[in-house]
């Protein structure tokens, strides 16, 4: 069994700056050494701010293992970068954003600041980043090599990100948001435990498979992921729905509420903290913060992002 | 060294030091708070070999000095006055040649 | 048990595993001018694919009026590549590494997508940048549903790759996975390690005295893994049975000098594979041929297997080094040194670095070097990546 054992979150408060859901961000100084701030990017700071927040929460569990899930990693980095390569004729060159590009950043500075020398791994896919991380750490936790996993979730705002879901129809109305959520995994039990994950899954749909029609194939996908976790639809007392404001791809949501989850709670949180390619790091925390202190309750998280990743999280009462 | 070339070399130690804030993100700090004299590196200013690439961009790009040599850079690199001697030579103490354009 | 059922590699050293092997054979480097890429940085030396996208658009039967990126297609053929030796149409999974993803797509088109807005373009290529992108397009490619994702860990990417899949069979999550690591040449690349000053200017030599830095190549290396049930009745080329990573938590670029990160990662390994330092009958190197990695990595080696160092070679200055693919590109050299039963040479020495704890491994033309002895089995292959911000991984190759 895993246990939700402690979150750090660094988040949007559900208001829109410029037409997006901008973070609320700590003062990094009291979180991170100054010396170590100088040359970081703003989702290198954020997920050591958030990390270290997830961290000092629960001091006691001596990490030994970082996963980090990022759909677009340090891709603002990864652009300063190439601008310079393509405006300064490949000439004298800062190495910095070359640097700070590279997309496990976030976990080895997390390693280099927290002195992890264990397991670390970096997954950047879309809607499925976080997800995988979060397979990975309950493979890890299974296998024994890991006791105290920390796991994150982040990614940040970008006007590049902004462009490109402009063009997009299923992200149309969506606001975009951006957040770092961390967690430690842990297989014991702890008086303060917010939640037991039980599984994720992660299934693909090819862009063009989308017409509304998908329904009972996305059921079946929930009831067997369930099924191995010998449950069913009736179990789940709390449905946390990905909702955007996409009017075209939001449906699939509708229709789990009513047809699966009647019986369920319903819990939104995209208004909140906006979509993004990890924005499921934000509905675990919140999900499990709900589940906190409950009885023999079971939540499922269903996301699917831009209607090609979608994963389930399922989670209970500790 | 004349009262007018150490006034300039003084001007340029200044101009150093505000170029080194901004190349190596030395947000929290003022041109005073920085003393000439000081190690760059480790102690002092604590900058690392990723700052000395910066510092070497910096030393072509504002003052065409390029230093190629890994033994050059280590003695140009030791504090901000000698990296302000390197762009500007203080002259002999007698005569001594004037500083070519190309050295500037 | 985790079979590697198929295999396939393409890169500087050609396509497919027949092209490899025959110029590992010919024992001479394939290093030198880009031909395709345009950049300013011409003067230094790399190992590009031969062939235009156009060559390998058709050599990956697409669709030829589609806009592709390199790294796509050179990941889609050596997937396809693999994907046909195992006698497979789909798979359970994919664990695709990269670092940049398509890149080269946008060293061409980021002025246009991003200031002159146009948008049928952005459109198109609205997330190449992705590092998902070329990934998932190859799941499509399969119809491959289940478990697609990809991870970027600089140059250890392919080695997590193949790492992670091997343990999601392990945890019996699924029975066959695809997994491997694909990195186009790029400007971005070169100039970022010319930026960082370890970009060599006159091509790399690993574990040399002279070394000079890195020598970047492009290419891409898949692997389908099979559990023991899957894999029955199947040819099998090798077995993964040990691997690790481990965070050294040093520098962000830069590994330590005694290589503290690197003698953890492959004593790690060599437990999950429950074998001795001595077991190991070859060790297939980082070697990318920079001051510190070599030092680092030598040191670690000496430190792990002691006075017991069987022999060690970098095949960087065959292939560069092809950043995410690495890992995945070597784990494939192993299996074909594997099957030949021959060792693979270190090319570009002419002094061994005075600090090495061992003479590389290289072939008859060096007269410095170790011979292959006449007498040899390779049964374990143990190889190493490394990226930066100290992501180590090491995996332990079985013949079967």
């Amino acid at each position: 069994m895993t246990y939700i054992n402690a979150i750090g979150l660094i988040a949007p408060q559900g208001t829109i700056e410029d037409g997006h859901f901008a973070c609320v961000e700590p003062v990094y100084k009291e979180l991170i050494n100054p010396v170590q701030l100088r040359r970081m990017s703003r989702i290198l700071k954020m997920g050591l701010g958030a990390s270290s927040i997830c961290v000092n929460n629960l001091s006691e569990a001596k990490i030994d293992a970082i996963i980090v899930g990022t759909g677009l990693a340090c891709i603002v980095d990864l652009e300063k970068f190439l601008v310079s390569v393509l405006d300064e004729n490949e000439q004298g060159l800062s190495p910095i954003p070359f640097i700070n590009s590279s997309h496990n950043t976030v976990a080895a500075q997390i390693a280099m600041m927290h002195k992890i020398t264990g397991y670390s791994n970096t997954y950047c896919h879309r809607g499925a980043s976080f997800e995988s991380a979060l397979l990975d750490a309950l493979m890890l936790l299974g296998e024994g090599e890991a006791q105290h996993v920390l796991v994150g979730g982040i990614d940040e705002y970008s006007q590049h990100y902004q462009l490109m879901i402009n063009e997009e129809r299923k992200m149309k109305d969506a606001v975009i948001g951006e957040g770092a959520a961390f967690f430690i995994l842990e297989k014991e039990r702890r008086e303060n435990s917010f939640a037991e994950l039980k599984g994720v899954h992660s299934f693909l749909m090819k862009d063009d498979d989308f017409n509304n029609n998908d329904a009972p194939l996305i059921k079946t996908e929930i009831s067997s992921f369930l099924q191995k976790h010998a449950l069913d639809m009736a179990d789940i007392d709390l449905f946390v729905s990905g909702k955007n404001g996409n009017c075209i791809t939001d449906g699939i949501y509708d229709i789990l509420e009513r047809d699966c989850f009647p019986h369920a709670e319903t819990l939104y949180y995209k208004h909140l903290c906006g979509e993004y390619m990890t924005a499921t790091g934000f509905a675990l925390d919140m999900a499990a913060r709900q589940l906190k202190g409950q009885k023999e309750k079971r939540a499922l998280i269903y996301n699917h992002y831009n209607y090609i990743n979608h994963s389930l999280i399922l989670l209970q009462t500790p | 060294m004349t009262q007018e070339e150490s006034k300039k070399q003084e001007e340029l130690i200044d101009q150093l030091k505000a170029q080194i804030i901004e190349a190596v993100s030395l947000d929290d700090l003022t041109p005073a708070d920085i003393d000439a004299d000081a190690p760059l590196f480790v102690e002092g200013l604590g900058l690392d070999s990723i700052d000395a690439i910066e510092l070497i961009l910096l030393l072509d790009k504002k003052y065409g000095v390029k230093i190629e040599d890994p033994q050059q850079r280590k003695s140009a690199l030791k504090s901000i006055r000698t990296m302000a001697e390197l762009i500007a030579p203080p002259s002999p103490p007698e005569g001594g040649e004037v500083m070519s354009d190309s050295q500037i | 048990m985790v079979y590697i059922t198929g295999f396939g590699i393409i890169s500087g050293m050609g396509c497919g595993a027949e092209e490899t092997w025959a110029t590992l054979q010919q024992g001479r480097p394939v290093i030198g001018k880009v031909s395709f890429l345009e950049t300013a940085l011409r003067h230094y030396p790399a190992v590009e694919v031969k062939k235009s996208n156009a060559d390998l658009v058709r050599l990956a039967s697409l669709p030829e009026d589609k806009i592709y990126s390199r790294t796509f297609l050179l990941g889609l053929i050596a997937a396809q590549q693999a994907m046909r030796m195992a006698g497979l149409n789909t798979a359970q999974g994919i664990l695709g590494a990269t670092t940049i993803g398509g890149m080269d797509l946008n060293e061409r088109y980021y002025k246009r997508i991003m200031e002159e807005g146009d948008k049928a373009l952005r459109r198109q290529l609205a997330s190449s940048f992705e590092c998902a992108d070329c990934t998932e397009q190859i799941a499509n490619h399969f119809d491959i549903r289940t478990h697609v994702t990809t991870m970027s860990t600089a140059c250890s990417s392919s080695a997590n790759a193949i790492m992670t899949a091997t343990r999601m069979i392990r945890n019996g999550l699924a029975d066959s996975v695809l997994a491997g690591g694909m990195d186009a040449l790029s400007r971005f690349s070169i100039n970022g390690f010319n930026s960082l000053e370890i970009l060599s200017p006159t091509g790399c030599r690993p574990f040399d005295q002279q070394r000079n830095g890195v020598t970047i190549g492009e290419g891409a290396a898949f692997l389908v893994l099979e559990s023991e049930k899957a894999a029955t009745g199947k040819k099998i080329y090798g077995e993964i049975i040990g691997y690790a990573n481990h965070s050294e938590a040093f520098h962000q670029t830069a590994s330590s000098p005694d290589g503290a990160g690197a003698i953890m990662t492959m004593r790690h390994a060599l437990k999950t594979a429950n074998l001795q330092p001595e077991d190991i009958d070859y060790i297939n190197a980082h070697g990318t041929g920079t001051q510190i990695n070599d030092l680092s990595e030598g040191n670690a080696i000496g430190t792990v297997f002691g006075n017991k160092i069987p022999p060690v070679s970098s095949t960087k200055a065959y292939t560069g080094h092809t950043l995410a693919a690495a890992g995945a590109v070597e784990a494939v050299l192993s299996l074909l040194s594997i099957k030949e039963q021959t060792l693979l040479p270190n090319l570009g020495l002419e002094n061994v670095m005075e600090e090495l704890p061992f003479l590389p491994y290289s072939d008859m033309r060096c007269e410095i070097c170790d011979k292959q002895p006449s007498q040899i089995e390779l049964n374990h292959i143990l190889s190493n990546s490394f990226g930066f911000g100290g992501a180590n991984t090491t995996l332990i190759i079985k013949r079967v």
